[in-house]
């Protein structure tokens, strides 16, 4: 028997559909395999086997009881998937990474997650992250960090590790991350997978544990831009609980595609390329740019002069906000709760003592950019380059249709490399930033592999709410390349 | 009276919260108003702060508060934002208070107060926002008891700039806002309730001096009597202070009602850095023309309009327009009635402050759940005018009208309680009663207060109908 943990989105959808085998079959084998390769690589701070086994078996009555002539038949019927731990799921721990929330059981469900629950999908578990999503390599998870698939000396990437390894080693078909500086699109990048990280108000953030409101997104990483687009499809559209989500339409992420890209412009940032970067890198992307061109885009060097600023403006807003969206995290109502003489010694000791130090060191830069006396300086100054960013992109998206560039200066870093050095962690977010200071999507997936046999990303980004033409993008790039077929032999 | 309080001009300032009457909460769907309710049951994840909820505006807020804006004169900005506030306490379950700092709904402003003796103070506004309330802590022995359910209740806060000039002026300030928050219907302004909460900030100077000196500020203050004593109090103690050659520092004082004492909270800190930067969950709140103008459309007359608009249209005295122009309903059911009636107002009002309110009181009805409508208060009073009824019969009248709710003509008419104004009838009843009482017309001769008694007798005797101005005029003929 075929191992069906290896089929698409569409396959398996399709292979439920045709009574080839059931939910359950599909759920049973996603949890064998989570429980061989899960001793090595990670990827789940939960796994809900009960849970999911009831949900699949409930998904076949259902899809009998519609072959019986019931007339309602949910899209993700019956398709297991994972869910990365900053986002609700009623019944489920939430940790976030962190000890402040261990024990928390999230009493409600994310709008997103709700939304793919109402499309039938069967949540197998929630994946490991960096604590509140602070990180480029799961190394910040106070659970222990996400190994990679590729090669587990290496880190998964960051924040959305967890989801990226469980999807790279076919544990799960598809998996939902969040991307607040590229923490979809970088883990994506370090296991060969592809992920989308949508607009700035394409999916409601309700039921995201937020990190840096202005910047966090809800996004799915998944074998292929098509697998993303399939789940993608029944999270998008606007939610009356997040003021904030668009009340744009959401068009289709699956139509029929192009035979090529003839007529697409691409643009390629001169910012992107920079010194220092791994050369098998740039070797890549290029290669893949080339091959899109060869598929008939046009292709065009661009400028983004502020990209430069893209790291210091980043790491003045998102940790702003973070000062303040973790301050409920104060061990009054939910999570451990430390003793102390007096009510601020509780606070001390409980933060102190809960929070992991990449958290702490955020919510201390975040807490002085917003001080008194400070914030012109900092906080104020970031809000402007920020606008100055997103002109960039305007103006880019004047003259190209995408952006095409690396998602990372290296493929997976090796565990410790940047753990005693702060800053060179911030310095490997440098591309995938810039996409959420501006609020436009990106979406990444494999292009080629290093030396070591690591995978390489490339991202492409569209005008805001054009997802549609990432997706397309991608599929005709991949319907005629086979880097996202690849799989570690870890999972193989 | 305290020693040299003629040397010093005081200055006061008001802070005010003011809770709106929404149905429901600033940024979620949970009911709004808990005062009947047990603790922490009127909560949801939004409210009370669980982690990845987002807060939703209440439109009807911003309506509240531009209501209130228009009414303070004030401009109303076409954008206005949101901001967090950012502070620990268990009672504020986000960390950070959702407020607006900088650019609000309303801006600048001011509302003139009338004074007892007949002038007007005009006090500025400084600052007028909307924002979310918190949660309510009790400590009770070593613990500490948190309810949910006040937070993310709507509140304008509303600061005045230092233009009260006595603990009287501030509780006048609170008066008025408390009349007008309700005739606009933006809140109950129930002071028990904690609807209406002030601080005020005290300071006093030389009279003639032009710069303020340190304040004080007083919190917790709940009622009006509390307002005016506890700043009395602390005007008191300023200038027993200043006159002791000691100088006033910035405290935070506390005004426990029960004790009727101030407390010293605190002493200056450096202030609280509230780290305020723009929520970035909400959208900026667009005020555009059509909005305005829709929530503008049935904007009232305001009571002290309509008061100044009594005394000068209807010639009523200050006592009666203050009266009538309380509260909304009734101000309208008394015009209503002076419009039906079209005599003189001044009737109208008598009847209105007298036994309408005394029935609103009684039986704890609006004014416009009466069965004795505006129209028929109105055709008692004609009644009268004709002298088909006389003053007592027309209470008999009335109390029929509000049982039955039939109109008072048809009343006097079924119960036959027309007067006896038949000048020969009445006659006759007074020359009956002085001849059976040979003493008291003896008496009356020196006591001419008697008449009274007589008059008292021919009611009696005509069972209330007689018109007693008639009876007077012959008892006074016939006792000479």
């Amino acid at each position: 028997m075929r191992d069906l943990c290896l089929l698409s989105v569409g396959e398996m959808l399709g292979g439920m559909a045709a009574g080839e085998f059931t939910s359950q079959d599909l759920t049973q084998a996603c949890l064998a395999r989570m429980a061989a390769l899960e001793p090595q690589i990670h990827a789940f701070l939960f796994i809900d086997a009960d849970g999911a086994v009831n949900a699949a078996r409930a998904a076949d009555a259902r899809r009998a009881a519609w072959r019986m002539g019931d007339d309602s038949l949910p899209p993700l019927l019956g398709l297991p998937i994972a869910v990365k731990d900053v986002l609700m799921v009623q019944g489920m721990p939430c940790t976030c990474g962190s000890k402040i929330l261990e024990g928390f059981i999230a009493p409600y469900t994310a709008t997103p997650v709700q939304r793919l629950l109402d499309a039938g999908v069967v949540i197998v578990g929630k994946t490991n992250t960096d604590e509140f999503a602070m990180g480029s390599s799961t190394e910040n998870s106070a659970y222990g960090p996400t190994r990679n698939p590729w090669n587990t000396a290496h880190v998964p990437g960051g924040s959305s590790g967890g989801s990226a390894a469980a999807v790279a080693a076919r544990m799960v078909p598809a998996a939902l991350g969040t991307d607040t500086g590229g923490s979809v699109r970088q883990p994506a990048s370090f296991c060969g997978v592809s992920g989308i990280k949508p607009s700035y108000g394409r999916v409601s953030r309700y039921g995201l544990v937020a990190y840096g409101s202005s910047l966090d997104s809800v996004g799915v990483l998944a074998r292929s831009a098509e697998d993303a687009a399939l789940v993608f499809q029944h999270m998008a559209g606007q939610d009356a609980m997040d003021a904030t989500s668009s009340d744009l339409q959401v068009p289709s992420y699956t139509a029929s595609l192009p035979q090529n890209l003839s007529g697409l412009r691409i643009g390629v940032p001169k910012e992107y390329f920079i010194d220092g970067m791994q050369p098998a890198v740039e070797q890549r992307v290029r290669e893949a740019i080339a091959q899109m061109e060869a598929l008939g885009a046009q292709v065009a060097e661009i400028s983004l002069p502020y990209t430069s600023y893209a790291v210091p403006v980043y790491y003045l807003i998102a940790p702003a906000e973070a000062s303040a969206n973790l301050a409920r995290f104060d061990g009054i109502r939910y999570g451990p709760r430390e003793t102390g003489e007096n009510l601020l010694d509780v606070y001390h000791h409980t933060r102190g003592g809960c929070f992991g130090s990449e958290v702490k060191r955020r919510i201390m830069l975040g807490t002085y950019a917003l001080s008194a006396g400070y914030y012109d300086a900092y906080y104020g100054q970031a809000q402007k380059v920020r606008t100055l960013m997103k002109r960039d992109y305007d103006k880019a998206f004047e003259i190209v249709d995408v952006i095409a560039a690396p998602v990372a200066p290296t493929t997976a870093l090796r565990f410790g490399q940047h753990t005693d050095d702060p800053l060179a962690m911030y310095l490997e977010d440098v591309f995938t930033l810039p996409a959420n200071l501006a609020g436009v999507p990106g979406l990444a997936f494999p292009v080629g592999f290093d030396t070591a046999g690591l995978p390489v990303g490339m991202q492409l980004m569209a005008k805001p709410f054009n997802e549609a033409l990432l997706f397309q993008t991608a599929r005709v790039f991949q319907a005629q390349t086979d880097w996202h077929r690849r799989m570690p032999e870890q999972g193989g | 009276m305290t020693e040299g309080i003629e040397k010093y001009e005081v200055i006061i300032g008001l802070e005010t919260h003011i809770q709106l009457n929404t149905n429901t909460k600033i940024f979620c769907s949970c009911k709004a108003d808990s005062w009947d309710d047990e603790p922490n049951t009127n909560i949801c994840p939004v409210c009370s702060g669980l982690p990845g909820v987002l807060p939703v505006l209440n439109q009807a807020v911003v309506e509240k508060a531009v209501l209130l804006s228009h009414a303070m004169d004030a401009d109303i900005p076409p954008v206005s934002f949101f901001d967090r506030k950012n502070y620990f306490y268990p009672d504020l379950p986000k960390g950070y208070q959702i407020t607006q700092y900088d650019l609000s709904v309303g801006k600048g402003g001011g509302i003139d107060i009338p004074l007892e003796d007949g002038r007007v103070r005009h006090v500025r506004i400084h600052k007028l926002h909307v924002e979310e309330d918190a949660g309510k802590t009790r400590n009770e022995r070593n613990r500490r008891l948190i309810d949910f359910n006040r937070c993310g209740v709507p509140l304008i806060e509303m600061v005045t700039e230092p233009d009260l000039r006595s603990p009287e002026e501030a509780a006048q300030y609170v008066i008025r806002l408390r009349q007008l928050v309700r005739w606009l219907g933006i809140s109950e302004g129930d002071m028990e309730k904690g609807h209406l909460r002030a601080d005020a900030n005290v300071s006093i100077r030389p009279v003639g001096a032009d710069y303020l000196n340190p304040k004080t500020e007083i919190k917790n203050l709940n009622t009006i009597d509390g307002l005016r004593t506890a700043v009395k109090a602390e005007v008191e103690r300023q200038i027993a202070e200043m006159e002791a050659g000691g100088k006033i520092e910035q405290w935070t004082l506390s005004w426990d009602e029960q004790k009727g004492e101030l407390k010293k909270m605190r002493s200056k800190e450096t202030e609280a850095d509230y780290r305020y930067f723009r929520e970035p969950d909400l959208l900026p709140v667009v005020m555009d023309d059509v909005w305005r103008e829709s929530i503008l459309l049935d904007y009232p007359e305001l009571p002290l309009e309509r008061r100044a608009r009594f005394m000068e249209t209807y010639q009523l005295p200050v006592y009666d327009a203050d009266v009538l122009t309380a509260e909304r309903p009734l101000s309208d059911y008394f015009e209503a009635a002076v419009k039906a009636y079209g005599g003189e107002p001044k009737k109208i009002s008598n009847w209105v402050m007298n036994d309408v309110m005394r029935m609103l009181n009684e039986q704890s009805l609006q004014p416009g759940e009466l069965k004795l409508t505006p129209a028929y208060l109105a055709e008692i009073q004609s009644l009268l005018d004709a002298r088909t009824i006389n003053g007592t019969t027309a209470k008999k009248v009335m109390e029929l009208v509000m049982e039955r709710g039939q109109s008072p003509r048809r009343i006097v008419e079924a119960e036959g309680l027309g007067a006896v104004s038949d000048e020969g009838a009445i006659r006759a009843i007074c020359e009956r009663v002085v001849a059976a009482n040979p003493a008291e017309v003896e008496n009356y001769k020196n006591k001419p207060t008697l008449m009274g008694w007589f008059v008292g007798q021919v009611m009696r005797e005509s069972r209330g109908k007689a018109d007693a101005k008639t009876a007077q005029e012959i008892l006074t003929q016939l006792l000479g």
